[in-house]
């Protein structure tokens, strides 16, 4: 039994089933990151913790407590929206404090508290002002401000920081992680960004069409990805997905994958997971950086092959180029060092680290090695 | 009146439409002004067909008759009573159905449930029906009631029949009122009221003006109902109007007419200029979203 | 904070209560509603299947009522009068209000100001508006005596009086005091247009006339169908006006279905006779209002 714990919860809105049977665990001082496509149900799910929708059937507790039919303001979770809803006639001090008013907290105490929050997120100078008085950045920080007042149990995040420029998305992140990591409190976060996932995460629930397709840590779902869908959306550039049969060479399973002067080659798997499905057509799954020129190859790897293959684009971007190739009717990106002279046209050799590969079945879509 | 400037600055074109524009101001305000000079002069001078003239014996006897002697129905009391009538009828009418359609336009849109659209499809009919239709059930439940002939009557009557648009209105704002931010609130441990006092009525100042001044100028302006269900002493000013006007004994004195007509139209033409933007805003999301 | 510890909170009254305090808020609407508008619907229609004279009785007499008022010279009457005005009243506001609105979207200098004037008779009592043009009309002292004062002395306008011509004066004072209001939807529906394809139209090389009927005019259907709804809805309720212009006269000759219903139940005793008209009234304005609220309801999903 976990601090906050999903227990095959579903939503439904009439007919249409928005949430499939889902069961997570989170531990205390966990980040637990919810991310996936718009619309696959991430909101719904941190709505059902937060105790804004209901739940359709089964049942979500916090500290071992069943929460069903437990009012929002009783659960003791606070919760950062996408928009901030920041109260438009109360000051900053009077949006803190209104959560804490509810409760009954004597002004004194409110104060206090209020604060040590405008200090630790830095909006001091800002508590008299209006919402409508605020910059995007300085909103952001009064919405975690109202919510950290609060001292919850599990705050919950949704899309908190998609309203946000680039650049301060950044440094917003960077501060969510640090406040995270130094006050400890657990936390649900909702985002459709799999960056922001990666990198503020402990655990990443990927969502897709009602479901959760893969629960584990950023490395868990960046290497071992549970099917193509994760495969797909996390990462970027994105996995390369490209068909290939597996073979047998000199007794050990090897992937023989097309190219597109019409040769083939043949690529030892770095394990023996497929030696018994010779013959199996499969989906081969590498990412850009373990496809490279010779020299960039990983040095610690036992199983990098080459493979001359036809480049048909190149795409410098500064510290890296991305070379663009054709296997099995698809476009394979590599990542090669930006200094080494290859042209579109040439046929040049292609280091596969195959230590980083993975393999899918192409009608289920999970991954077999 | 067109003033004939220079068209140097303007093109011919432009000075054709100021003019279009000048004309349909006097085509509006024409009767206004009629109204106006002809309250302020004596009988005479209107009778001798001078009613475009401006006065030329400036006098305020139409209107003091108007207001405390002139002929209403039988008794001559002059105007007063009754805008008094339509003063204490106006306000708790507008109060009451303003208040229950702010909090029906907030269920109806913040706490949703099945059916939610059908009790407004429902509801917004009824601000469309010919009242003829309701006429004469109501004329025996307010008798029922007790309240046949008085103005408490008229308020309740004003009151039940205001609902259906004070609810469109605050329906149609809070609808695009964030619903997150009721969710915040939920969270902070705020219920159903606390929310409705401390988040959302904060915010609705605009669309309340324009709900109460709809609703003013809807009940002040009503003849139907006060002609139904008044009596002589509880008549609102319009009917009362209507009477000082149609009178058939004695000679008929336009120019007492003429000032308590613009007595009937000054609250709400006051209000009118006061909140003009709000009224124009009001109509426009009113029955109809251009 | 303060964590209740019920083992099933659902199970609670205080819960409960809260769970339907929304509905618990809207059910005097909703009752209200039912009863005043819905109940006494039903009440008019089953009073026009009765024989109800000055009061309300309830023998049954089937349509005898709508057979009677359907055979009525003065029902007759009523109902052409209502598509003339209707029709008129309908048409030239909306040809007024769209010319006043295509004016008034030109950059006009004091805009506001205009606009004021011309919505200012929105704000009127309809008997107020009566009663000013029941004068100005008036050919004894309104406008033709003031025209003859001024030499023309054969000048004829005496509408008002005249049985033939008198709906019309009806239809002035009513595009009098509405067609601002119309404007004012028009004007909306011209500022809701995307500016910038009102710039490509005028980069494609469309003249001012052609941008209005091409491009301008046909998005301002919306606004269109608000505006006849409202128009339509009006004209068939109008009642105030004609007891302050004309009184239904000269005669019978202004004579509208609101007026004809009034006179029929409360001045004539024919109650029966005033709920079958009360109930075509209605059945014509559903006609217009259902489909309307029900695109619009939908719209709004
Ligand atoms: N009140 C509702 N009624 C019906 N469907 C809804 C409702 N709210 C959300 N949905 C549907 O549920 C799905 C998940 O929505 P949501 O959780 O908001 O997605 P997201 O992952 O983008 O946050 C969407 O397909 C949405 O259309
Ligand atoms: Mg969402």
């Amino acid at each position: 039994m976990g601090f906050l714990d999903i227990k095959k919860a579903t939503k439904s809105y009439g007919s249409l089933q928005v949430l499939h049977e889902t069961d997570i665990s989170v531990e205390e001082g966990e980040f637990l990151v919810l991310v996936g496509p718009s619309g696959c149900g991430k909101s719904t799910l941190l709505n059902m913790i937060a105790g804004l929708e209901d739940i359709t059937s089964g049942e979500i507790a916090i500290r071992g407590r069943s929460m069903n039919g437990v009012k929002p303001a009783d659960r003791n979770i606070a919760m950062v929206f996408q928009s901030y809803a920041l109260y438009p006639n109360m000051t900053v001090a009077g949006n803190i404090s209104f959560g804490m008013e509810m409760h009954g907290i004597p002004k004194p105490e409110r104060q206090k508290r209020i604060d040590q929050v405008a200090d630790l997120l830095q909006i001091s100078h800002l508590l008299d002002r209006k919402p409508g008085q605020l910059s995007g950045g300085q909103r952001q920080r009064v919405a975690m401000g109202r919510a950290l007042v609060r001292e919850p149990d599990v705050f919950l995040f949704d899309e908190p920081l998609s309203n946000l420029d680039a650049k301060l998305r950044v440094d917003m992140r960077t501060e969510i992680k640090k406040l995270h990591q130094k006050l400890g409190t657990t936390i649900v976060y909702v985002t459709h960004d799999q960056i922001e996932a990666l990198t503020l995460s402990t655990r990443i629930a990927v969502m897709y069409g009602g479901y959760v397709q893969q629960l584990g840590t950023p490395k868990e779902i960046y290497d071992n990805p549970a099917n193509m869908f994760v495969a797909g959306f996390m990462g970027s550039p994105s996995m390369n997905l490209f068909p290939a049969k597996v073979v047998s060479l000199d007794g050990r399973p090897a992937a023989e994958i097309a190219l597109a002067d019409g040769k083939s080659a043949a690529v030892p798997f770095a394990g023996e997971t497929l030696a018994s499905s010779v013959g199996r057509d499969i989906v081969l799954g590498i990412r850009p950086e373990a496809i490279t020129d010779k020299d960039g190859a990983d040095r610690n790897s036992n199983a990098v092959h080459m493979v001359e293959a036809p480049v048909e684009v190149t795409e410098p971007a500064g510290s890296d180029t991305f070379v663009v190739s054709q296997i099995g009717g698809k476009d394979v990106t590599g990542r090669f060092r930006a200094d080494v002279n290859v042209r579109a046209g040439d046929v040049f050799p292609f280091a596969f680290n195959m230590e980083k590969a993975v393999a899918f079945d192409p009608q289920t879509e999970n991954r077999i090695a | 009146m067109v003033t004939v400037t220079s068209s140097r600055s303007f093109s011919p074109g432009r000075f054709v439409l100021y003019a279009l524009l000048a004309l349909f101001c006097i085509y509006y305000l024409l009767p206004l002004y009629v109204m106006l000079v002809n309250s302020l002069k004596p009988l005479s001078e209107i009778t001798a067909g001078g009613m475009m003239a401006l006065p030329k014996d400036w006098t305020l006897a139409p209107w003091l008759s108007a207001w405390s002697s002139a002929q209403v129905g039988v008794e001559a009391t002059g105007l007063k009573p009754y805008f008094l009538n339509s003063i204490i009828m106006v306000v708790p009418a507008v109060a009451l159905s303003t208040l229950v359609g702010a909090l029906n336009g907030y269920v109806l849109t913040k706490w949703t449930f099945r059916g939610a659209t059908i009790v407004f499809g429902l509801l917004l009919f009824g601000c469309f029906i010919p009242f003829q239709m309701v006429l004469i059930p109501m004329a025996r439940m307010l008798g029922l009631m007790g309240l046949a002939g008085s103005v408490t009557g008229l308020i309740f009557v004003h009151f039940v029949y205001g609902i259906g648009f004070s609810t469109l209105y605050f329906r149609n704002y809070y609808a695009a009122f964030p619903t997150e931010l009721v969710r915040a609130a939920q969270i902070d441990g705020a219920g159903f009221f606390r929310i409705f006092w401390r988040i959302l009525l904060p915010s609705s100042g605009p669309i309340a003006v324009v709900c109460i001044i709809w609703q003013f100028t809807n009940i002040w302006n009503d003849f139907l109902f006060g002609a139904s269900f008044s009596d002589f002493s509880s008549q609102p000013m319009t009917v009362a109007l209507n009477n000082l006007v149609q009178s058939s004994t004695g000679v008929k004195e336009y120019n007492v007419h003429f000032a308590g007509a613009i007595m009937a139209a000054l609250p709400t033409l006051l209000v009118y200029i006061v909140a003009g933007r709000y009224f124009v805003r009001g109509l426009m999301a009113g029955s109809v979203k251009g | 904070m303060s964590i209740s510890e019920t083992a099933n909170p659902r199970g609670s009254v205080a819960d409960r209560l809260r769970d339907a305090l929304p509905k618990l808020v809207l059910s005097p609407t909703v009752a209200i509603v039912a009863i005043f508008v819905y109940g006494f619907i039903l009440f008019t229609l089953y009073l026009s299947f009765t024989d109800s004279r000055i009061l309300p009785t309830f023998g049954l007499v089937g349509f005898e009522n709508y057979d009677k008022l359907f055979r009525l010279r003065a029902w007759d009457t009523a109902v052409s009068n209502l598509v003339i005005f209707g029709v008129l009243y309908i048409a030239i506001c909306c040809v007024l209000g769209l010319l006043l609105a295509i004016l008034l979207d030109q950059r006009i200098r004091a805009e506001g100001f205009i606009r004021t004037i011309y919505l200012y008779p929105m704000a009127l009592s309809f008997i107020v508006t009566g009663v000013a043009w029941k004068w100005f009309l008036d050919p004894g002292i309104g406008i033709e005596a003031v025209v003859q004062g001024w030499g023309w002395t054969d000048f004829k306008f005496n509408w008002i009086k005249d049985r033939e011509m008198a709906i019309y004066t009806i239809v002035i004072a009513a595009v009098w005091q509405t067609s601002g209001f119309v404007m004012a939807m028009f004007l909306a529906g011209l500022r809701g247009i995307d500016s910038e394809m009102m710039k490509a139209a005028q980069i494609d090389g469309a003249s001012t006339f052609a941008l209005y009927r091409r491009i301008i005019i046909p998005q301002l259907r919306p606004a269109f169908m608000s505006a006849f709804v409202v128009l339509a809805h009006m004209a068939i309720k109008s009642y105030d006006l004609v007891i302050a212009l004309t009184g239904g006269g000269p005669g019978t000759s202004t004579e509208l279905p609101a007026t004809f219903m009034y006179s029929y139940t409360f001045t004539r005793n024919q109650m029966g006779i005033g709920a079958a008209s009360a109930v075509i009234m209605l059945m014509t304005i559903a006609a217009i209002i259902v489909p309307y609220l029900w695109s619009e309801l939908r719209e709004k999903k």
